[in-house]
């Protein structure tokens, strides 16, 4: 492999600033910015201290239980007649999702500033269950803020948090899901600065958060890309994960950005299908402006006003997106597809039936997306789809469409 | 001379502190804002401060973030804001008007156009909430083309060579936030805020603000007394949505910011005397 310009072009972003090219940045108020200013010195001084990143892979290895799988998925693969499917197994890390990866980072840098108290956003529970676990083995403070939308379809997840000895604070404000979440998780952030360490769930929020969510979720791209060359003797063809802010997608995408024979697709919410804009497609049908602390392709009106958004999973219910992927959208490195509700469906229940393997309602998208792309290759060629999280949680929202009371 | 800098100017002279009311645009009506400015100049409010409705108010507590809400619903949007403002100059072409919002709305218009359209109307000043100094550069130059000052916060939390940094891009006035916290959060400490401001002193000759802690008579004397304004913004939001919660018309939610505007007016004017 030759090292090309490329590569200085993917670890030159973000710039000081927090640039992604004329993305990211800080846009939050004047409060806040001594705070993040403080975390990202903290930042860059443990990302290059040997003992902190041994205290991270030491949890990683026997709290997370990672390495994670790259697991072939034959039955699959064969019932499609196109390209080998891979699955990267982010759903059999401890919590069941890829975002334990960040929380663990992102705890150990509150312990390192002596926080008392972490707080989250979460849409799907999976980053306020992941929080609060890490809070409870850690003896932190745990304050999750969720849409009260969210708290109804969520409600395994929501129990799971209490009984992890988090608080869970119902969102009642704006369209009462993952945005509103971020507002009042931003809040409480700026009320309780001095004692507080915010804990944002993905590649979002401002300077420095998408690049250090980014780093904690690059050991699922570090894992793939060399178990790929273990298992195949050879880099993938292409890589498939869901985007909701982009936190498993970057993690999974990041370290093969220099390869350029890897295509890349970012499976965005379709909803109810892009031309109802009733969706949450912000890089497929969004423009760029300032929402969580960056600039990015958001879903606005004409006013500059944020859309309410609309998916089947909580998770990717957000109408912006990291900084990063709008401008990989830009550069063209990286390609945003959509995969809609009801194709996010079916291909929840056909890897659960085919493969044994329940798949969270966000990672569907990505599952849905790839069996098409997959159709379209040979059989030489090989795909990684990132299974960012199981599908225990959804498991309600799957039996009421289906009519089913359980 | 700008509007709010000669405002201030007359305001020392007389050795009085700017009474700097807030209010959200087209809150709880689209026709209740301009008849409500002229009642609050008349009730001794100084310079007015008009909130821009966005859907996702972060700096913003529950009674500001309501305002916000029913203010959208009501369909107002930021060309509508700067219509409201042109209205309000067709009787008065003295009392200084400001806006605060979020920077999203004036980006999607566009710096440029908005700095046409806002100095067309007659508007003096913008505060962006989530525009700090680090982002400032593409907007300020289009202010200063029009005329137009940019307000800058300085919070609690600001350490002092930012204060000489955000100092050095200011103009018209710098708006201190007297607590860690959103709008209408209730924990002012007022030797900290004159100590604040004593610190910005040493940075700037420019008038300074205080706002987000103050909601009556008391607390706006207390800050009058080390302050060059006073800023209150959701106890006006409170008293008009609570006159009309209880069964009040538009005119009465109107008499009730006035009667609660003229109160803080005594409060301040007393800390001078
Ligand atoms: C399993 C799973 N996948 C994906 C996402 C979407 O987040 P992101 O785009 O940051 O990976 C979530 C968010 O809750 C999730 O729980």
């Amino acid at each position: 492999m030759t090292i090309n310009a490329s590569e200085e072009l993917y670890v030159a972003v973000p710039d000081e600033q927090g640039r992604f090219g004329p993305y990211g940045g800080k846009f939050v108020s004047e409060t806040l910015m001594a705070a993040l200013a403080e975390l990202e010195v903290v930042y860059r001084n443990m990302s290059t201290d040997k003992q902190f990143q041994q205290e991270l892979d030491h949890d990683l290895q026997h709290y997370v239980g990672r390495p994670s799988p790259l697991y072939e998925a034959r039955r699959w693969s064969d019932s499609i007649g196109g390209a080998r499917i891979y699955l990267k197994r982010e759903d059999l890390n401890h919590t069941g999702a890829h975002k334990v990866n960040n929380t663990v980072g992102q705890a150990l840098l509150a312990k390192h500033m002596g926080k008392k108290r972490v707080i989250a956003e979460t849409g799907a529970g999976q980053h306020g269950v992941a929080t609060a676990t890490i809070a409870a083995r850690l003896g932190l403070d745990c304050v999750v803020f969720m849409g009260e939308t969210d708290i109804q379809r969520q409600a395994l997840n929501v129990y799971r948090m209490k009984l992890l000895g988090a608080e869970v604070v119902s969102v009642t404000s704006g369209s009462r899901t993952l945005k509103d979440a971020m507002n009042e998780a931003m809040r409480d952030w700026v009320t309780n600065v001095d004692n507080t360490f915010y804990i944002i769930g993905t590649v979002a929020g401002p300077h420095p958060y998408p690049m250090l969510v980014r780093d904690f979720q690059c050991v699922i791209g570090r894992e793939a890309r060399a178990q790929s060359l273990a298992q195949t003797g050879r880099l993938p063809d292409a890589l498939v994960a869901c985007v909701g802010g982009g936190s498993n997608a970057i993690g999974l995408f990041h370290p093969f950005l220099q390869d350029e024979t890897v295509a890349m697709y970012g499976v965005e919410a379709g909803g109810h299908g892009i031309s109802t804009n009733q969706h949450a497609a912000p890089l497929t049908a969004g423009t760029p402006g300032v929402l969580h602390g960056n600039r990015t392709y958001l879903m606005q009106d004409s006013d500059g006003q944020i859309m309410d958004t609309h998916s089947i999973s909580a998770g990717l219910d957000y109408p912006g997106v990291g900084p990063e992927h709008s401008w990989l959208k830009d550069i063209g490195r990286v390609n945003y597809v959509v995969a809609n509700d009801d194709e996010a469906l079916r291909a929840f229940h056909k890897l659960t039936k085919i493969e044994g393997i329940m798949p969270a309602l966000e990672t569907s998208h990505a599952l849905a997306y790839a069996e098409t792309l997959a159709a379209s290759m040979t059989p030489e060629q090989t795909i990684i789809v990132n299974l960012s999280g199981r599908g225990d949680k959804d498991i309600l929202t799957v039996a009421e469409i289906d009519g089913i009371v359980v | 001379m700008s509007r709010i800098a000669g405002r201030f100017q007359q305001l020392a002279a007389q050795g009085r502190t700017a009474l700097i009311p807030y209010i959200v645009a087209g809150d709880p009506s689209q026709d209740i804002t301009v008849p409500l400015m002229h009642r609050m100049v008349e009730s001794g409010a100084d310079i007015i401060e008009i909130g821009v409705p966005f859907s996702d108010p972060m700096s913003e507590g529950p009674v500001i973030q309501q305002g916000h809400e029913r203010a959208l619903a009501n369909g107002m949007c930021l060309s509508r804001v700067l219509e409201l403002v042109q209205e309000f100059r067709k009787s008065d072409d003295t009392t200084p008007l400001l806006l605060m919002g979020y920077a999203n709305p004036v980006m999607h218009m566009g710096y440029a156009a908005f700095a046409d359209a806002a100095s067309a109307a007659g508007l003096d000043a913008l505060l962006t909430v989530d525009i700090p100094p680090e982002e400032v550069d593409d907007i300020n130059a289009q202010l200063q083309r029009v005329g137009i000052d940019n307000i800058f916060l300085v919070a609690p939390t600001t350490p002092e060579e930012r204060i000489t940094r955000i100092a050095a891009g200011a103009s018209g006035f710098i708006y201190y936030v007297s607590l860690k916290g959103v709008t209408g959060a209730g924990h002012l400490d007022s030797d900290e805020v004159a100590q604040r401001l004593a610190a910005i002193r040493r940075h700037s000759t420019l008038p300074l603000a205080v706002g987000f802690g103050i909601k009556d008579a008391d607390s706006a004397r207390t800050v009058a007394a080390v302050a060059d304004g006073v800023v209150v913004g959701s106890a006006l939001v409170n008293a008009m949505a609570q006159t009309l919660a209880d069964g009040g018309n538009s005119g009465q939610a109107i008499e009730a910011v006035a009667a609660l505007l003229g109160e803080i007016r005594k409060g301040i004017d007393n800390a001078a005397s």
